[in-house]
């Protein structure tokens, strides 16, 4: 019986054993865990070989990038909005980039650090044009279909109410796909969600021509990647990733130029390509962990322009999230 | 006057007249028409409403599925109705078009081969399974439940798992062994910690059996640990060796493929796991008996879809963090458990209609527990339940299908992801899409429930010879 | 393992320390089981503990007074987004009772139905039942959910296209039909008729089914109060009956009066009300139908394809039922001069019930638990308000789910409790 009790505690020890950090479970395992949206234009889709693209895809390989020096360190998993804070709470992602707007619940009592805001949206609604709406206070009587789980699923009703319209129903559907299928056949007379996401809704709709995104924008939805509370290292990890790519574009550093940069002079870029100081071991990694991520994915404008920019089918304008010295208000913290 | 009208029975006939056929009312396909037809005026509405019934559902599903089909085309404008100029029925280039994610999912082209080995392997071993009069049962049943499940394993995900460590590892004893040296592309480290371990377990079991069952049971429990492991061993060598096969991500799979995964291996784990718990249920160790019970009725009392939610999003959370399950593992895992506590259930019946003598008789050879339950009371059990135990097989087959809220795409999921696609939206992709995956759903259903019948056929027969 | 412990029982006899001593050995299995199961407890307690403390999520179901916030498409009580959770899951539990609810008494009259339609003696009827069984039983129910609601539901016409259903347009399509065969002259009054009625009641469309509300006005308590009146009246009427019936073999029409109680009473307290009661009709305005009673579709496709997927095997089940009661019953009970509705009404089914009710308790069940299948179409059941949105947005994981888990099981638990005394009642009284 002693000996039963002793192989007992033996295997106790493997269950107490403690937790070690994000960045070690994501070395070890060799790929980084990273949940995105199940099929969005521009943001995060799979293509017939199920290689993923899009602007929260390359948030995630840059991250990949800069710890194991290889964008394609990623384990996609993709999430519908109801069931992206489970899979985060629970581990079963380490970082969650799927145009999640910042709120303060989900940023205190849900355990989560959103490490910036990669996308300055807000909600909108898409309407048939047989309609003839002209903007969004017309829509008294409406049905309204929208994705359950979202700040927008709130909002709508907020919005109603304080416009004194009543909706007729606002039927919530568990995933994008669904939803949007429910408006293409008629279910609801609008479809509400993110304006960027609208759009790229806007393009998977059989004629995109007969729909139209309504002028007003009632909210603000600052989207963001976020991570879980309680690892600190992983949070500074995420979040530098993040004003890398911003610095990056500030100081002019890009894909291409990127190697001829590491012999600049200038020491805001020498101080964020690492041949000036090691503050990337201050995230676990190495001094030159800014460089990988450039090398890998570009800096913020050119995932940017990849995936949403006027040159894609989506055409978003920067706009907001254009750099904070040329009339945006993205702005990435100093490497010092 | 002839002898004849001497008779004393005069008016008696000496020949028996032929009996008349019955009225044309009652004979024949009239009388069948009469019984099965037309017997009363509510018999005759109904008919009627019948064959009406028929008439209006039957052409029109000809019409749409063979004759307005369109069999070929490359994009939605050979099924739009304003492009092909006649009206259009089923869209089957929509199929074509998407045959691959439906069969495949994304698994990658170049090693589609892989799957396609597993899926004629499974049919040729299981068809001779299946069929009575074929030869070489036993030969075949461990083929197809042994060694076909190691390799469908080995070529679906492409083997060479590279495991690290074994008990000892994990116990804290990683500094034994020469960490990161391999041999052939096996870990030495994993190796010789299997060794080790294995020989410690055997020298344990031997020491436990001396110890409460005399000391001459500890060679045979060494032994049978010792075997145990090598089974184990051999297992785990398919998986860790390096075949040259490209790895294959679970995510990557999809479609018939994830389908056929999780109703196969739910299959073939529930039906034990059940005898277990059936067993379990009908012990006479009160902590045994309750846990079984309170295992089945959790499982049969929440839905399937809470249990696949927990699996996959919130599982982790009362795992260690370094412990990671593979997602379609963990599906797996759920629809198994889920259907092994039916099985119980109907394990149970069966078991209970077994009479009391068929013990006592088992007894009475001076058959142990175990093997009474396996050589006399289990066989006859089994038996008698085998329609139950297929048709808990045909629900979890329809079971599979509840992945898809878990976002793991089997056939319905991917046929439902095919339908978002713009290339392919018209009027009629969705019957098509539905009478596809239907047709293939009703195929794997109908063809289970209708083996059960002949097979329940079969035994009826030899009770009664 | 076996074979070692047989040859060597003969060595073990005599001490007090044997394996096949089974007070011994239970104690020991018994111990084991225990172990490992504090062990598996403990360790997840501790894994979520650790895990959740780290999050500096707080556990505790505070949350459920918390304003809910967001808006749910049906509710049986009222509800709007300024209420809490404890609310919201109120709504999603009612919703899942009630397609449970009517998804049941559908299915098991559609299953007895084409159960005793499969033993018709009328080929064609026997040969379509057995076909309904088996599509039914064999294609996913989550299939059939999504078939009726993206196949079927979803093509139906936009609101202003609405199919309008009643009289009016049974009427007008009689007219359209006879003016088209050239008998204008008898087509006059059917449309003089269709104009008399009016618009049409009922609509159909992509928005659901649309019927005309009853309004309850001031005073219509006392027609609730009538209609339970006579619910009692007649239930002690059949009573009454059954009474006389078997001691003086008089025979007492119970439905028709029944039916006459529950008809009339009501009537009257109404009319003494002054008709507290009027019919809102829907109308067509801006978007959608405005006042009357909508019924959505995603509940249509998830009841439809609950009932008619369960009706499947209730029809297997009350046909093996049916089997079950031997031929001599039914002989006997013609030669007592019964036809053949009777003979199955009053001494076929009664005897089938004992076998049937058992396995129907577990295909009420079924449907009961494939009713959170909901979530697939977007029906607001207990799963997707609770276990979805609310989940979403609280991040109480297992406080939520296990909420939801102990409401499946408590159901199943009632519904089978409830079974089991109607099986006592049913069950074989042996004299």
């Amino acid at each position: 019986m002693k000996r039963f009790l002793l192989a007992a505690a033996g295997f106790l020890s493997l269950v107490g054993a403690a937790h070690a950090g994000t960045l070690d479970d994501v070395k070890t395992r060799g790929a980084l865990n990273c949940g995105v949206s199940q099929g969005l234009p521009g943001f995060s889709t799979p293509n017939d070989k199920n290689e993923w693209s899009g602007f929260d895809v390359d948030f995630c390989r840059a991250i990949a990038a800069a710890i194991f020096n290889d964008p394609n360190k990623v384990k996609f998993t993709p999430l519908s909005a109801k069931d992206r804070f489970t899979a985060l709470t629970s581990g079963a992602i380490d970082v969650l980039s799927r145009n999640t707007t910042w709120t303060m619940s989900r940023d205190t009592t849900l355990g989560f650090n959103f490490a910036g805001v990669t996308y300055y949206d807000g909600q909108g609604f898409l309407v048939r044009k047989s309609l003839g709406l002209k903007g969004s206070k017309e829509l008294d009587g409406a049905s309204v279909c929208v994705q359950t789980g979202t700040s927008n699923e709130l909002n709508v009703s907020d919005y109603f109410r304080a416009n004194g319209m009543k909706y007729r129903e606002v039927i919530a559907f568990g995933t994008l796909d669904e939803t949007v299928k429910a408006y293409e056949s008629g279910r609801c007379d609008v479809f509400t969600s993110d304006r960027s996401q609208l759009a790229a809704v806007r393009l998977k709709l059989t004629n995109p021509a007969d729909h139209i995104v309504l002028p007003e924008t009632i909210s603000k939805e600052p989207l963001g990647p976020l991570v879980r509370h309680g690892d600190d290292q992983w949070f500074d990890l995420v979040k530098w990733t993040y004003f890398a790519l911003l610095d990056a574009e500030e100081l002019g550093v890009n894909q291409k130029n990127v190697d001829e940069m590491l012999s600049s002079p200038n020491p805001e870029v020498k101080r964020l390509l690492g041949t000036d100081g090691k503050y990337g071991e201050g995230i676990g990694l190495t001094a030159d962990w800014a460089v990988r991520i450039v090398k890998a994915t570009g800096n913020y404008g050119e995932i940017y322009d990849r995936n949403l920019g006027p040159s894609t089918p989506l055409g978003l304008e920067r706009g907001l999230n254009n750099l904070w010295n040329k009339g945006g208000i993205q702005y990435g913290m100093p490497v010092r | 006057m002839s002898d004849q009208t001497l008779s004393p029975h005069v008016f008696v006939s000496s020949v028996l007249l032929e009996p008349a056929p019955p009225p044309v009312s009652d004979r024949g396909p009239v009388r069948w028409a009469r019984a099965h037809l037309f017997g009363s005026v509510p018999q005759v509405l109904l008919t009627l409403f019948g064959i009406w019934l028929v008439f209006a559902v039957i052409p029109p599903l000809v019409q749409f599925f063979l004759i307005d089909a369109v069999w070929e085309g490359t994009d939605r404008k050979a099924c739009l109705p304003a492009d092909v100029g006649h009206p259009v029925g089923a869209c089957w280039p929509f199929i074509w078009a998407k045959i691959n994610q439906l069969t495949y999912g994304f698994y990658p082209a170049d090693e589609r081969w892989r799957v396609n080995v597993v899926y004629a392997l499974g049919a040729v071993l299981l068809l001779p399974l299946l069929i009575q009069k074929v030869p070489y049962k036993r030969l075949n049943a461990i083929l197809f439940f042994g060694v076909y499940p190691v390799v469908a394993f080995v070529l679906l995900t492409g083997g060479n798992f590279g495991l690290k460590r074994f008990l000892l590892g994990y116990l804290g004893f990683d500094g034994l062994f020469p960490i990161g040296a391999t041999v052939a592309g096996l870990s030495v480290a994993f190796w010789a910690d299997f060794v080790v371990s294995s020989a410690l377990l055997a020298l344990g079991a031997a020491a436990l059996a001396r110890f409460v069952a005399g000391p001459g049971a500890g060679l045979g429990a060494a032994r049978n640990t010792l075997s145990a492991l090598g089974i184990l061993g051999a297992v785990l060598l398919a998986a860790d060796i390096d075949v040259g096969l490209q790895p294959v991500e679970t995510r990557l799979w999809g479609g018939l493929l994830v389908t056929l995964v999780i109703a196969v291996t739910g299959i073939t784990a529930s039906l034990p796991f059940g005898i277990l718990l059936a067993l379990g249920r009908r012990s006479h160790l009160p902590l045994v008996k309750i846990c079984s019970i309170l295992f089945i009725e959790f499982w049969r009392g929440v839905p399937l879809i809470t249990v696949l939610f927990f699996a996959t999003y919130m599982l982790p959370l009362f795992l260690p963090g370094q412990l990671t399950i593979d997602g379609l593992l963990r599906a797996v895992v759920g629809v198994a458990l889920f259907a092994s506590a039916y099985m119980a259930e109907v394990v149970r019946g069966g078991l209970q209609a077994i009479p009391k003598g068929q013990y006592e008789g088992a007894m009475a050879l001076g058959l142990p527990g175990s093997l009474k339950m396996r050589l006399v009371v289990l066989p006859q059990a089994l038996k008698l339940v085998i329609p139950g135990i297929v048709n808990n097989f045909i629900g979890l087959f329809k079971d599979t299908t509840l992945v898809l809220i878990v976002s793991i795409f089997d056939l319905l999921g991917a046929m439902r992801a095919a339908f978002t696609d713009p290339n392919w939206a018209t009027p009629t992709t969705l019957f098509t899409g539905f009478g596809f995956a239907g047709i293939v759903y009703f195929v794997f259903c109908f063809g289970m429930s209708r083996y059960s019948m002949a097979l329940e056929k079969r035994l009826d027969r030899a009770r009664h010879h | 393992m076996s074979d070692a412990r047989l040859s060597d029982r003969g060595a073990v006899r005599g001490r007090r320390w044997s394996w096949t001593d089974p007070k011994l050995r239970s104690s020991v299995i018994q111990i084991a089981l225990g172990l490992v199961l504090v062990w598996l407890a403990w360790s997840f307690y501790a894994n979520a503990e650790a895990n959740l403390s780290r999050l500096g999520i707080a556990s505790g179901f505070s949350f459920l007074d918390d304003r809910a916030g967001f808006a749910i498409s049906q509710s049986l009580i009222p509800y709007n987004e300024n209420m809490s959770y404890g609310r919201a899951f109120l709504v999603g539990l009612l919703n899942t009772l009630l397609v449970a609810f009517l998804g049941v008494i559908l299915a098991t009259i559609l299953g007895f139905l084409m159960g005793v339609a499969r033993l018709s003696r009328n080929v064609v009827i026997k040969a379509l039942a057995s076909a309904y069984v088996e599509v039914t039983r064999n294609l996913p129910p989550l299939f059939q959910i999504l078939f009726w609601y993206l196949a079927v539901l979803a093509t139906l016409p936009s609101p202003r296209q609405s199919w309008g259903l009643g009289l009016q347009p049974i009427f007008s399509g009689i007219a359209s039909g006879l003016s088209a065969i050239g008998l204008g002259v008898l087509a006059t009054p059917f449309s003089g008729l269709a104009a008399a009625v009016g618009a049409p009641d009922v609509y159909v469309n992509n928005r659901g089914l649309i019927l005309p509300r009853p309004v309850f006005g001031e005073g219509s308590g006392a027609i609730l109060i009538a209609v339970l009146v006579a619910l009692v009246a007649s239930f002690v009427l059949a009573r009454w009956a059954r009474k006389r019936r078997e001691a003086t073999g008089r025979p007492f029409p119970v439905f028709w009066s029944g039916l006459a109680l529950i008809v009339v009473l009501p009537l009257l307290a109404a009319a003494a009300t002054g008709f507290p009661l009027h019919i809102e009709t829907p109308e067509l305005r801006g978007f959608n139908f405005v006042g009357g009673l909508s019924v959505m579709p995603e509940f249509v496709a998830l009841l439809l394809a609950l009932s008619t997927y369960t009706a499947g095997f209730i029809a297997e089940i009350v046909r093996s039922g049916i089997l079950a009661v031997s031929k001599g019953q039914t002989e006997a009970a013609h030669s007592l001069g019964l036809r053949g509705g009777p003979t199955l009404r009053l001494v076929v089914i009664p005897q089938a019930m004992r076998v049937i009710v058992p396995p129907l308790t577990s295909q009420y069940l079924n449907l009961t638990k494939n009713s959170s299948l909901g979530v697939a179409v977007g029906y607001p059941d207990l799963f997707a308000i609770f276990a979805g949105t609310t989940l979403n947005q609280t991040g109480q994981a297992i406080e939520i789910i296990a909420m939801t888990m102990a409401v499946y099981l408590v159901i199943s638990i009632v519904t089978s409790l409830i079974m089991g005394w109607y099986n006592k009642r049913v069950a074989l009284v042996e004299r």
